[in-house]
Formats: C-alpha cells, sequence, structure tokens
C-alpha cells in the first residue's frame, strides 16, 4: 500500500520541466555554445569534438568543454564509436561522438499548451475519419509558403533537409517536426506532413530545381523525403 | 524466441465494391505492400482467400458485402509496427479513407497464438469482438497498449 502523502514527488512536475527548459536554453546563451550545438544538431551523424571544433572555429579543449555542458544539460548525448574506416586491431578506443538529444523542449511564457490543443484536435479529426480534409488544408497552406526553392524553405519550417550520401537527387529529412504527434496518430499525422511538405516544395512550373515529396519512412529521421522531378 | 507470435486483424469497410473505380487504386497498391510484408523482418504468416494472391475476397460478415478482414502473423509487435508505420506501407495507410469508412467501433485486435497457428476469420473476429466488449487486455490489444507474450 502507498501513502499519499509520502510518495516520492512526481519526477515530472511542470516546474521541473521548465527548470530544464531554462537550463538548457540558458546554456545556449553562450553563442560559442550555439554555434556548436547548431553544427552538431544539424549533421546528419553523430561527430566527434575535432570536427565540432573546427566548424566552430574554436580549439579542441574549448570545444570539449562546451559539447560537455551542452551534454550535462540535456541538449546534446554522446555515443562511442570506432570512426569509419578504421576497424579492427590497431583501430584504437572508440571515439566519443555527440548528436542531439531525443528529449524536446518546450517553453511558453505566459505558459501556453498547443502541443496538448494538437492531441485533442488530432484525435477529434481521427475519430471523425477527416484525413483527406486535414490533408487538403496542409497542402493548401503549404503552397501558400512556397518559395520555389524547396530546400531553402523546408529549412525555415524546421525540417533540416540534407543529401543523401551517394544520391544527389534525394533529399532527407533529418527532424520531424511534428515527432510526438506523429508517433501517437501516425496514419494521420505522417499523411497530414506529407501533404504538408507536397505544398512546400511546389515551385513554380518551368522552375530548375523541382522535387516531389515522397513517403520514406525510416528511424531517426522525418517520414518524408524529396527527389528531383 | 519465444514460442509464441503475433497476431493481427483489422476490419474495414470500403467505400465501394472491391472491383469498383473507387477501390481501383488500393486493389492496384495490394501486390506490392503485400510482397514488403512478406519480406519484411518478423514476417511469418498472412491470411488470403480461395484464390491465395490476397483477402480481398474474404466477407467475415456474410450480410456485409463491403466489409474486408486482413489477418496476419508476426514474431513480435515491434515487427509489426516496423511494417506498418515505418515502411512504404504508412504511404498507403495514410490514403484509407480514399478507400474506407471510419468504423466508431474497435477494428482492429492483435493477441498471441503458439508458433504455427494460423488463426481463422472466425476466431480473428471474435477478438474483435473482445476488443469491444472488455477492452484492451492480453486477450485481446492494440499498438496503444500491448501486452507481452505468455511466458509458459
Amino acid at each position: 500500500m502507498t501513502d499519499p502523502l509520502h510518495e516520492p514527488e512526481h519526477p515530472e512536475r511542470p516546474e521541473d520541466a521548465e527548470d530544464a527548459a531554462l537550463a538548457a536554453l540558458g546554456a545556449l546563451g553562450d553563442p560559442v555554445r550555439r554555434r556548436l550545438y547548431r553544427f552538431v544538431a544539424a549533421a546528419p551523424d553523430a561527430v566527434g569534438r575535432d570536427a565540432a571544433a573546427e566548424a566552430a572555429g574554436i580549439s579542441r579543449s574549448l570545444a570539449a568543454f562546451h559539447l560537455d555542458r551542452l551534454v550535462e544539460t540535456g541538449l546534446l548525448e554522446t555515443v562511442f564509436r570506432r570512426l569509419s574506416g578504421r576497424s579492427g586491431p590497431g583501430a584504437g578506443r572508440p571515439a566519443k561522438l555527440y548528436r542531439r538529444a531525443g528529449r524536446e523542449h518546450t517553453l511558453s511564457l505566459p505558459p501556453r499548451a498547443y502541443d496538448a490543443a494538437g492531441r485533442l484536435l488530432a484525435e477529434a479529426v481521427e475519430r471523425a475519419g477527416l484525413d483527406r480534409e486535414l490533408q487538403a488544408v496542409a497542402r493548401e497552406r503549404g503552397a501558400e509558403q512556397a518559395t520555389g526553392d524547396a530546400v531553402e524553405t523546408l529549412r525555415a519550417h524546421g525540417y533540416e533537409p540534407f543529401r543523401e550520401a551517394g544520391d544527389e537527387d534525394v533529399v532527407r529529412l533529418r527532424n520531424c517536426p511534428f515527432h510526438s504527434l506523429a508517433e501517437e496518430f501516425p496514419a494521420l499525422v505522417c499523411g497530414m506532413n506529407l501533404a504538408l511538405v507536397e505544398g512546400l516544395v511546389a515551385g513554380p512550373d518551368g522552375a530548375a530545381d523541382r522535387w516531389s515529396a515522397e513517403m520514406s519512412p525510416g528511424p531517426g529521421h522525418c517520414c518524408v523525403a524529396l527527389r528531383r522531378v | 524466441m519465444t514460442g509464441f507470435h503475433l497476431a493481427q486483424v483489422n476490419i474495414g469497410r470500403i467505400v465501394g465494391p472491391i472491383d469498383g473505380p473507387e477501390l481501383a487504386g488500393f486493389v492496384a497498391e495490394l501486390p506490392a505492400i503485400n510482397k514488403l510484408a512478406e519480406e519484411s523482418p518478423g514476417f511469418v504468416w498472412r491470411m488470403v482467400d480461395d484464390d491465395g494472391a490476397d483477402a480481398t475476397a474474404l466477407r467475415p460478415d456474410g450480410a456485409d458485402d463491403l466489409l474486408l478482414v486482413n489477418c496476419s502473423v508476426w514474431e513480435s509487435v515491434e515487427a509489426l509496427r516496423d511494417y506498418v508505420y515505418r515502411s512504404d506501407h504508412l504511404r498507403v495507410l495514410s490514403r484509407r479513407r480514399e478507400w474506407f469508412t471510419r468504423m466508431t467501433e474497435a477494428h482492429q485486435a492483435m493477441w498471441w497464438v503458439p508458433a504455427g497457428h494460423r488463426p481463422t476469420v472466425a476466431e480473428a473476429m471474435e477478438r474483435i469482438a473482445v476488443l469491444r466488449e472488455h477492452g484492451s487486455g492480453p486477450d485481446a490489444f492494440t499498438f496503444r497498449d500491448p501486452h507481452p507474450a505468455p511466458t509458459a
């Protein structure tokens, strides 16, 4: 039996989440740290200290200090892996690599709960079977914001596009802007996302750089990919 | 490996006859999407009708000519989840409302079967009935609330 008065405190009280978000944002107040964070977050794969130092234009030891601070605040996480091209005997110790942590930080002052509204709306749309109506709205609103430069438009909307290694005609999206909702309502939200991206990448007829959106789900990236038309 | 596999059934009411123009897009997707299932990690078996290609001729409710059934067996919930939501199947799934009307009651169910067991239509429909009557539990559950395989 548990005594409600002496239960351990819930680890995720609202003020804890707010404190964590504030600590994370505070860590990014330093412009050097911000450069490092953006470099790591934008990289398609985990990166080492040397590459991050070079990208930020600082020494390796200073980069190591800041990267580890970003790990402490939960913005980055570390993985240990032998760098490609070195394996087998003599490859040495695995390198410490950094990548963006999966945890989401949300801070709104005053408090707003658009994510909660999103979940309620998604459930209602799902119950009502309005997938096609949602897709139509997403495609329309996306097309309104299309600029003709597909990759830059997607970047501006939080998708973090990158060229697929070895295939210049495919662009993948490292980030899913709707990640939590997509986990909860995959068919609905990924269908909405595909329609939105279709709208965003729609360029004027005859543009030099034209892309089509296609569903291409995989681990660690958005379910939509672009293919050059 | 456990001695149990995951069975999954879903039913859906199509918006028109299976051989009509409204369903033509769905029917055209079936061969590739069924092949993808068979080639997916953890796939064990899928139910087919007398034609042997897919299950579109099966009618779980004899009185309802628009109600289709789809049933398959997988090694684990995760294997099925990877196919349903993390493969090209997701592209077809996101078009579900072009071909299927929404159902207000539970229209899919999962349960554990001894490895080698092949569910029948009646058995699969019974699991949906269990889910409708009792909600999610060890005998009939959903992706939202998966139950582990029996340990015995």
